[in-house]
Order: structure tokens, then sequence, then C-alpha cells
């Protein structure tokens, strides 16, 4: 157990009722928000376990509407989500659901439509306390916290990738707080995950995503 | 780290101090930040708290699911109006206030968790009440918030302040002896005597269940709130009083954690047991949720 902050105990500032259901929740769309790097056109919020159960009690699906429109968990208007979602134009449904076995019994899955017509998934679940974890991208399972910031990359799975690309953290002096590599098959695609200490700029970034076997660079602040 | 009572007692003997102050230290060391800020950021914590306490009384509304609103309204009226009360104006004030967090809470308003949003009424109620009899400023306050925070530290170390894990004793309970610790250092008692008054609360609420109707905090989460700020006062006073607990507040801490641990599940937030349960709670649930 790390040490605790006087303000993990006192605190965080939200908007009630539940940490895990609210709070957690305007996190959880929050993330999802990252990831689509815009007002998605259209999204489709799959609800799971605990959350497909009691959503509408704690507002759940305020909080994940809420999170996805940007607002932070102390957000008053997180009770009006719905009508500023109509207001920005998003189409939301909200479907309660059995994802099957293995996902945590607070899990929200967010199906998103973007305006050039690409659907993004995000899955992730409220572990309690208002802590999250995003345990699947565009159906690559994951395991982002979003207490760090966090870099998301996708590359072809061949040698020396993850040197190229740690080398260049490691020329602005970026240190890692903690990495995972997935893949689903030797030789494809994989997904890496790199949590840092310090915040990565756009020109690191940038020379990330120049390096030949990298896909797909994405940074999310901690949310 | 701290782990506790005893080391949080002996922080504040290493500094001369109380414990909230010893805790700002701790907070700033920690954190890499000045003092002042770190006083400055839990002012900015105690100022919500003030709001919630303001909206709960001066506005009251129904809650999300329905259940509850307006009873802290009501409880603020009849303490006004009766100059008689049964257990006193201040503690039918600090209640009022803890019950009015929870019912802003209950509404998707803004609280601080304390530890939890189900408990999130208790220590600004005993707080806000003690500030207005004894005239303290917002830094004495925050201060204050500082001791609750390094009691509300041991116990989600030794046992836990999460309903799910360890039921109501867990999230009320601790609130409750953060608000009496605290309490105690604002009235001048020792750092020992904000110690006693923590075990004094720990063992009346030992064993509480965590049994929300419907799964919502709303029923009997508000009025939980109103046990632990009623009985932080009392502990509090009996710790200024110079009573002692028998048992000392580490092992009381350590015996909460493992009743939280023994508790059945059906009891642990997981709206399977209780008063979740009885005709009432299955009706309104039902009601709700059309199941």
């Amino acid at each position: 157990m790390s040490e605790y902050s006087c303000f993990d105990i006192i605190g965080p500032v939200m908007v009630g009722p539940s940490s895990s259901h609210t709070a957690g929740a305007v996190r959880l769309g929050r993330f999802a928000r990252a990831i689509a790097k815009e007002l998605p056109q259209k999204v489709e919020i799959l609800l799971h376990g605990s959350f497909a159960k009691t959503y509408k009690g704690h507002g759940t699906d305020l909080a994940l509407l809420g999170g996805l429109l940007g607002m932070d968990t102390d957000d008053v208007r997180i009770r009006d989500s719905f009508r500023h979602a109509e207001e920005a134009g998003l189409i939301y449904t909200f479907t309660a659901t059995d994802l099957g076995e293995g996902y945590h019994a607070n899990t929200a899955k967010f199906v998103m439509t973007l305006s050039d017509g690409t659907v993004k998934e995000v899955v992730g679940c409220s572990i309690g306390g208002g802590k999250v974890l995003i345990t699947e991208l565009d159906g690559f399972p994951v395991e982002i916290s979003g207490a760090y910031p966090t870099i998301i990359d996708t590359h072809m799975d061949q040698p020396g990738v993850i040197h190229m690309i740690t080398g260049v953290l490691v020329d602005y002096g970026i240190n890692i707080a903690g990495m995972k590599v997935f893949r689903q098959e030797k030789n494809t695609v994989a997904y890496m995950i790199i949590e840092t200490d310090q915040c990565v700029p756009s020109y690191a970034l940038e020379e990330i995503r120049a390096l030949q076997p990298v896909l797909d660079v994405k940074f999310v602040k901690p949310f | 780290m701290i782990g506790s009572v005893e080391t949080l007692i002996q922080l504040a003997h290493d500094n001369n101090s109380s414990i909230g102050r010893a805790m700002i230290k701790y907070e700033a060391n920690l954190k890499q930040i000045s003092e002042a800020d770190v006083l400055a950021q839990m002012k900015h914590n105690w100022h919500v708290m003030k709001e919630s306490i303001q909206t709960g009384i001066q506005e009251p509304k129904k809650s999300k699911g329905g259940l509850i609103g307006g009873e802290a309204r009501k409880l603020h009226d009849y303490c006004a109006a009766q100059p008689n009360l049964l257990s006193g104006a201040n503690i039918v004030g600090a209640v009022s206030y803890a019950m009015a967090v929870a019912e802003v809470n209950a509404t998707m308003g803004r609280i601080v968790a304390c530890p939890t949003a189900g408990s999130c009424g208790i220590v600004p109620g005993v707080l806000k009440k003690i500030q207005e009899l004894d005239d303290l400023t917002d830094e004495q306050i925050a201060e204050a918030l500082m001791t609750c925070a390094g009691f509300g530290m041991v116990i989600a170390h030794k046992a836990s302040v999460s309903g799910a894990v360890g039921g109501c004793q867990a999230e009320c309970g601790a609130a409750s002896a953060m608000a009496a610790a605290a309490a105690v250092e604002l009235r001048g008692g020792t750092p020992e005597q904000a110690g006693e008054a923590c075990a004094m609360v720990i063992k009346n609420v030992m064993g509480l269940v965590c049994d929300p109707v419907a799964g919502l905090v709303e029923v009997p989460c508000a009025k939980r709130n109103a046990l632990g700020a009623s009985l932080a006062m009392v502990m509090a006073d009996m710790a200024l009083a110079d009573v002692k607990s028998v048992i000392p507040v580490d092992e009381v801490i350590t015996a909460m954690g493992a009743v939280g641990r023994s508790l059945p599940e059906t009891l642990r937030e997981t709206a399977r047991g209780g008063l979740a349960v009885t005709p009432t709670g299955l009706a309104l649930n039902k009601k709700i949720f059309g199941e």
C-alpha cells in the first residue's frame, strides 16, 4: 500500500451520490472522450453488473455522459447531462446488458461513432473510491488507471520497437512509472501502455509517431 | 507511513503540536509543497463542505432515488423552535448539518467525500457546529480536518473505510471517529484524548452493517450520518472529561477491521441483507427499478 495523502481521506470534491457509481463513472467518460479526441456524433453505452442494475438510482448514466461531455467529477451540471448532451448534438443510448464472465461488477462499454465515421470502443470499470481501470481499447485488453500521464501506442510487433519508443522518452528526460505490452498474435499489431512521471510534450509524441513501426500514438493526462 | 494512532500521537509530541498541525507537516513533506499550500487546499474543501450544509438546509430537494429529502430542514426548524430539546441544541444542530450534506449528496449535489460519499455529512456537521459555538476561524477548522485525515488514514490502513469491505462501521463509523478526535483537539484536548475519543466511537459502532435500500446511498445512509454526528459529540465530551477506553485505540481499530472482514457479504453494501430486504425495502426497490 502506498502512502495515503490527507486528501485521499478528506476528498475528493465530487458530486454525489457514490464514489464508485458516480465519480468513477465520470472518470470513465472522461477517458472515453480523451480516446475519441472529439465529442462523438453518437455513443452507445452498455452497462454491466451493478451498473446495469442500479445506474438510474445512482445517476451513473448522467455521470458517464457528463464525463464524455468533458465535465469533471465535481461539476454540478452532471445532474443535467442529458440536456447538455442534447444541446451539444450528441446522440446517446444506454443499454443494461451482460458483457459476460470476467468483467468487474461496475463496468461500462462505450461504442463511439466519430465525425469521420470511425467507431471507437472503450471498456472500463469503477473499482471503488472513484478509482477506475480501463480494461479494453477497440477490443484489445489493456490496463490503464489514469493515475499517471499515459501514452497509448499501437505498433507492429517486431524486435526493437519498444527500445525505439523508450529511447525517445530517455531523450526528453521522461521517467517511466510503469508499462505493459499486449498483443493478440505474433508479428501483428501490439498495444503498449506507458505510464510516466512527467507529462509528455507533443514534440516527443510526434517523434514517436514518426517511428516507422508505430501505427498510432495517443497521450492521456491523468483523468 | 502513518499506520497507528500511536504513531499519530508520537508525531504530535515530536512536533510539540496538535495532531492536526503535525499532519500539515506530514502532507507538505509527502507532496513537497508548503504547509501554507496544504492548509489552503484543505480550506477549499472546508468551503465546499459549508456550501453543502447551506444548500441542504436552505434548498431541500428530493433525492435522486426519491427516498429522502427535506429531513435536515425539518430538524433544523424544530431545533430553532424547541427551547428544550432532549439531546440539546448542539447535538441536534450538528445532526441537522450532517443530514443536510448527506441529502445534498443524494441529489447529485457537490460534496467532499469524508472519508466516503455515503458518510460525507458527519465531519462537516460536527465541525460546523463547533465553529459556531466557539467562534473559530476557517484556518482552525482546516487544521481540524487534518486531524480527521490522520485518524482516517490509520483506520484505512488498519481496517477499511469502504462499506463494501467493512460495512457501515467502516464508513459512518470511521467518519464519526475522525470527527470526535478533531472535536477533542478543537476543544483543547490532548492527542491522547483525541485517540480515546476515536476508540470510544468505534467501540460503539462495532459491527454496524451496510444495508442500503435499493442499493442507493439514501436509506439508511442519511440517518446513519445523524448517528455518526451525535455519537462524535458525545464521545468527544467523554474524552475531554478524561474518560478512557479500556481497550487501547489501535487494538479497537484492528478489531473493527476483523469484524468487517467477518461480516457476511449480504451486509456489505450489496443490498442483499438488513433493511434492504425488509418487505418495505424490497417494495421500494421494485418501485424504483421495476424488478
